[in-house]
């Protein structure tokens, strides 16, 4: 009983961090229409801003965390200015422009720090325990910040003229651009978004997985597991296809092994596309 | 450096000297193709040998994007080929040339399984499928240790059996002997290719390409032909893969992961994928540039961040592939003096 409660805490851990991905991910395709190969990447840049930052540095764990998001949405602003604009009427281009991209930032990363694990010393030592199950302070951190940064894009969407704006520009872009929407600056700040979230996952999970330059690569299998479970338009989507793909995951690592437990995601990704190729919650389809 | 056919330059206007060299030019490239290796040192013959096999891979890459279908799981496929046939030799004993044929039917096999689910896709939806459908075949390889080795993979795979008669010995353990043993064997089936290609069947693939819903509604089963691209590509990839597993001796997962495809997608991409020569191309190129420039310079940590770099650029700026430089140049260089020409005679 213990075991299980203790796997539901852990799958309520993955779930925040993952949902801040393919929210992310979804974003970006949702007002650009390209897959972007390198999210995994951006993800592992994040978390180099707090190795960089917060383990060589010093400075304190918060602000290494907000220096991730802005810088990895900054990155995310030149890979739209000179990549995704050039080729909007090619998603396909697009993608594979984002493959090479993911090949430069690791690159980088290796030439700045080196192939190894980087090691970040946890932030906080405290932890919680209720019905024998431990919560770490640093694994609790994620949580809310998950739920606080989610929150805060659902009001920001549903409130603000930008946020209105850019669910237009997902909708019909050309409709948006003849209301006198400007369809770059909507791509501009969708892109800063949805890459600072995946930075922001990267920076607050750097201490406790170890980061390399090339864990971009489990990040962003993940990610497509999720926005296809999920319904690749659809933020809604994609946040509960992460708690359902964590909570699988999770499982699956306990009670068998975690290769099973990525097979077994795979498969359910498959069976989706065959299936239901909108995704499990996603309603219309965006070509 | 193997001349590729299409970076000749047409100097067939030059005179009829000219034109009887462009008529030969299959038996210069043979010839070049035959005196390469002895320009070249021994680890540069061993990279030549592995230049072949990815000239097999690229290009069986190619028939599968006639169809208009981008894979993410080519590699992967080449790796059912290669694990297939080191098993075979391994384990059943089967002589190695049989056993790497068998290996691209495995290939094959696999592939016609995996359309069902993977043909109810298109577009973006089938290069996420595919790219899923690849991982959980490598994680299987991984999972498995019996048969599959694990992430260790296969080791101490069977060599490609000595000939010896009574004049005449070859050892395929030298790279040489295996170069031309490979030549043999890519040269056969990018001609079986492009006779495909060529064929009815080649032109059914393009039709479902540019116009598929026209193409159904002529009675064209855009399913059956997909699975049938994707089959023969994959049996050709399987052949390289085992050729590959023969020559390296081992096989393991990471070799055929993502990363890999990443390159066969720049070599296609980079060389073009409108003409049969454009794949071709982009690899030599690459490679040519890769193993001079880069292992020169000593750069070779860099490789990744230049390929990178080189993908975006060419997406960016050469979406038609290198193939398309030598035309457009031409055509470029042709405006440029009939340009001058015309301003010459009739200022305007």
């Amino acid at each position: 009983m213990d075991l299980l409660w203790q796997t539901a805490v852990n799958a309520t851990y993955a779930a925040s961090y993952m949902a801040l991905i393919a929210v992310g991910l979804v974003m970006i395709f949702g007002v650009m229409g390209v897959i972007n190969f390198a999210h995994g990447e951006l993800y592992m840049v994040g978390a180099y801003c707090v190795v960089f930052l917060y383990a060589q540095e010093n400075f304190p764990f918060l602000l290494a965390v907000a220096a991730g998001l802005v810088f990895v949405g900054i990155v995310g602003i030149v890979m739209e200015r000179t990549m995704f604009r050039p080729l909007r009427d090619n998603p396909l281009g697009g993608l594979i422009a984002s493959i090479g991209f993911l090949l430069i930032l690791q690159t980088l990363v290796v030439f700045g720090f080196g192939r190894r694990m980087g090691h970040v010393p946890p932030s906080t030592h405290g932890k919680i325990e209720f019905f024998g199950a431990v919560l770490t302070y640093q694994r609790l951190f994620v949580i809310v910040a998950a739920i606080l940064l989610l929150a805060a894009l659902w009001a920001f969407l549903r409130r603000s003229k930008f946020g209105r704006a850019l669910r237009a520009c997902a909708q019909d872009t050309e409709a948006a651009s003849l209301q006198g929407i400007s369809m770059n600056q909507t791509a501009r700040i969708a892109m800063f978004i949805g890459a600072g979230l995946a930075g922001v996952a990267g920076a607050l999970t750097a201490p406790l997985v170890s980061p390399t330059p090339y864990i971009g690569h489990s990040i962003i299998v993940t990610a497509f597991i999720i926005i296809i479970v999920g319904g690749v338009g659809s933020l809604e989507g994609a946040v509960i296809a992460a708690v359902l793909y964590a909570f699988v995951h999770t499982f699956v690592t306990t009670f068998f092994d975690g290769v099973i437990a990525n097979i077994v995601g795979l498969a359910l990704m498959l069976s989706v596309l065959v299936v239901r190729p909108t995704g499990l919650f996603g309603a219309r389809e965006r070509a | 450096m193997p001349e590729p056919v299409g970076a000749m330059p047409a100097t067939g206007t030059g005179g009829s000297i000219g034109r009887i060299a462009w008529r030969l030019r299959p038996v210069f490239l043979f010839a070049a193709l035959a005196a390469l290796p002895y320009l070249l040192s021994y680890s540069q013959q061993e990279i030549a040998v592995l230049l072949v096999i990815n000239v097999l891979l690229v290009s069986s890459y190619r028939l599968l994007t006639l169809t208009g279908e981008w894979s993410l799981g080519h590699v992967v496929i080449m790796g059912v080929g290669a694990y297939a046939s080191a098993l075979l030799a391994k384990q059943a004993g089967v002589p190695v040339p049989l056993s790497m044929l068998l290996g691209g039917c495995m290939a094959a096999a696999v592939a016609a399984l995996l359309s069902f689910p993977l043909f109810r896709m298109k577009g973006f939806y089938f290069l996420i499928g595919s790219f899923a459908a690849g991982e959980i075949i490598r994680l299987i390889w991984k999972r498995f240790t019996d048969p599959f080795g694990g992430p260790k993979g296969l080791k101490r795979i069977e060599p490609f059996p000595d000939i010896e008669t009574g004049f005449l010995s070859i050892d395929f353990y030298e790279p040489v002997n295996y170069y031309f043993l490979a030549l043999v064997v890519v040269s056969a089936s990018l001609f079986v290719l492009y006779r495909i290609e060529r064929s009815r069947i080649g032109l059914t693939f393009h039709a479902i390409h540019w116009q598929d819903r026209l193409a159904e509604s002529v009675g064209v089963d855009t399913f059956r032909y997909r699975t049938l691209a994707f089959v023969i590509a994959s049996f050709f990839a399987g052949i390289a893969g085992g050729l590959y597993a023969h020559y390296i001796g081992a096989v393991n997962p990471t070799r055929f992961s993502v990363d890999q495809m990443v390159y066969v997608l720049v070599w296609a991409i980079v060389g073009g994928t409108a003409t049969f020569h454009g794949p071709i191309l982009g690899v030599v190129v690459l490679t040519v540039i890769n193993e001079i420039v880069l292992r020169a310079l000593g750069l070779d940590t860099a490789r990744p961040l230049i390929y990178g770099a080189i993908l975006i650029l060419s997406v960016l700026y050469l979406p038609n592939g290198l193939e398309s430089l030598g035309p457009r140049l031409r055509a470029l260089w042709q405006r440029r003096r009939g340009g001058s020409a015309a301003a010459g005679s009739e200022p305007a």
